[in-house]
């Protein structure tokens, strides 16, 4: 297949009139992107695919969803799972823009506190974290001070 | 306003000061009414008599009341009342709350549930701040100052919370030199030593607990306590390690003091107890004071 033929292709997929494409998307973080934009929750019509070859992630996953154009906030919340995800914004049937997910200062919600011993996980409380650094990733937890780092990064 | 103290950073450098000024003022007139008609809760979800009993006898130095827990198990938590309830519930009936709990971010969490201010007395493994402002109120009566210290600290520095905040915020002051003594298995976190290098503080680690301490002016025991070894046989080859005996004071500056958290096992040996470089037990009762300090800033007292 020519190159012309695939762009072609990939973006007869893509279309649709007015909305948000996310992309590179890690396949296996998909349902949990869906989950943190609460999108199993919405009316809009959405569509996603998933295992889609790439170069960058091997698998990825792209969701597409008409009519919703994500706040800065809102869309990087999803920073911590696919944190090379790109945002492209679609009007009339044309990007007018692309964005990048960016790691916030402070999260809330969405992590799990790694220590056993944090309040937070043995009371209903929303998790409240500090970004300390972004590569590697490192969450100061603003309730037992503890830093939960890479791997250790759990969704609650 | 609403002064909590939950962790140590919490308090600016003016607000050590401040607490160190209060501190030295009930030392010399430590029966102040300034609490009376108000009603302190002191609620310990953990068994804790030192701090709780320092705590009551300020509170009491203060003309306050106290209602409270002592025993958890006799408490509400045990018949699975949420920590949220116990705060909201208490808050209405008391001005003031202090805490301990075994749970880390427990005090933080009671700080945002309550209306009244509350003073963190123990969180797990994670802060005690009033121990850390009493141990500075401990520095600066004997040394005169709190600047251009240079202050050893042995024995569990990888677990002991009492360490890590006392080096935060003896960091805000000029100067200070840190040597930390310790077995590998329980050398002071790397987070601390970063902590340190960006602030461009010197520290030096050493693992022989010997004639270095002449260079200090003070010395900070701490217990290396079993539970925080995995291998039994690791904690049977240090225990004895790292013991303080009066012996090796000889060479010690005269103006060194030695300061222990308490309770101590057998770190520091009983011959150095008649050492007038000893200060452990006069620490405890300086906690007293400093509590008073503490309980006054937050409830804007003084």
């Amino acid at each position: 297949m020519s190159d012309e033929k695939k762009k072609k292709l990939k973006l007869k997929v893509s279309a649709i009139k007015e909305g948000t494409v996310i992309d590179h998307i890690p396949a296996q973080n998909l349902f949990k992107v869906i989950s943190i934009l609460g999108l199993n929750k919405i009316p809009n019509q959405i569509t996603f695919g998933t295992n889609l070859e790439s170069e960058k992630l091997g698998s990825k996953a792209i969701i597409k969803v008409s009519d919703k154009f994500f706040e800065d906030d809102e869309i990087n919340k999803i920073a911590l799972i696919a944190p090379h995800a790109k945002l492209n914004i679609i009007r009339d049937y044309g990007v007018v823009e692309k964005k990048v997910v960016e790691i916030p200062k402070v999260i809330t919600g969405i992590v799990k506190c790694f220590n056993p011993k944090c309040i937070t996980n043995h009371e209903k409380i929303t998790t409240c974290f500090d970004v300390i650094s972004t590569s590697p990733i490192a969450l100061k937890c603003k309730y037992c001070e503890k830093h939960t780092v890479g791997e250790q990064i759990n969704m609650q | 306003m609403k002064r909590d103290l939950i962790s140590i950073t919490d308090y600016s450098k003016d607000e050590y000061l401040r607490i160190m000024k209060l501190a030295a003022e009930f030392e010399a007139n430590p029966n102040q009414d300034l609490l009376q008609g108000k009603v302190v809760a002191s609620l310990f979800f953990e068994p804790s008599t030192r701090t709780r009993l320092s705590f009551e006898t300020a509170i009491s130095r203060l003309g306050g009341r106290i209602i409270g827990i002592a025993d958890p198990g006799s408490s509400s938590t045990s018949k699975g009342e949420t920590l949220h309830d116990t705060i909201k519930m208490v808050s209405n009936y008391a001005d003031l709350i202090v805490m301990r709990h075994p749970l880390e971010g427990a005090a933080r969490y009671a700080a945002e549930v309550s209306p009244v201010p509350v003073i963190n007395a123990g969180d797990g493994a994670n802060q005690h701040p009033t121990q850390t402002l009493l141990d500075m109120y401990s520095i600066k009566k004997t040394q005169g100052t709190l600047d251009n210290l240079n202050i050893f600290m042995v024995g569990d520095l990888k677990y002991g919370r009492t360490v890590h905040s006392l080096l935060m915020a003896m960091s805000e002051f000029e100067n200070p030199i840190f040597n930390f003594i310790a077995p590998p298995e329980l050398q002071m976190p790397q987070e601390y030593k970063m902590f340190l290098r960006e602030k461009g503080i010197r520290f030096f680690e050493h693992r022989e607990f010997t004639d270095i301490i002449s260079e200090a002016d003070i010395i900070y025991m701490t217990r290396v306590q079993k539970e925080r070894f995995s291998d039994p046989m690791e904690y049977e080859q240090v225990k004895n390690v790292y013991i303080l005996r009066n012996a090796m004071l000889k060479n010690t500056k005269p103006n060194m003091r030695i300061l222990h958290p308490l309770p101590r096992v057998n770190e520091i040996h009983t011959d150095v107890d008649q050492n007038e470089k000893a200060y452990y037990f006069t620490q405890a009762r300086n906690g007293v004071f400093t509590r008073e300090a503490i309980i006054s800033h937050s409830m804007n007292l003084k």
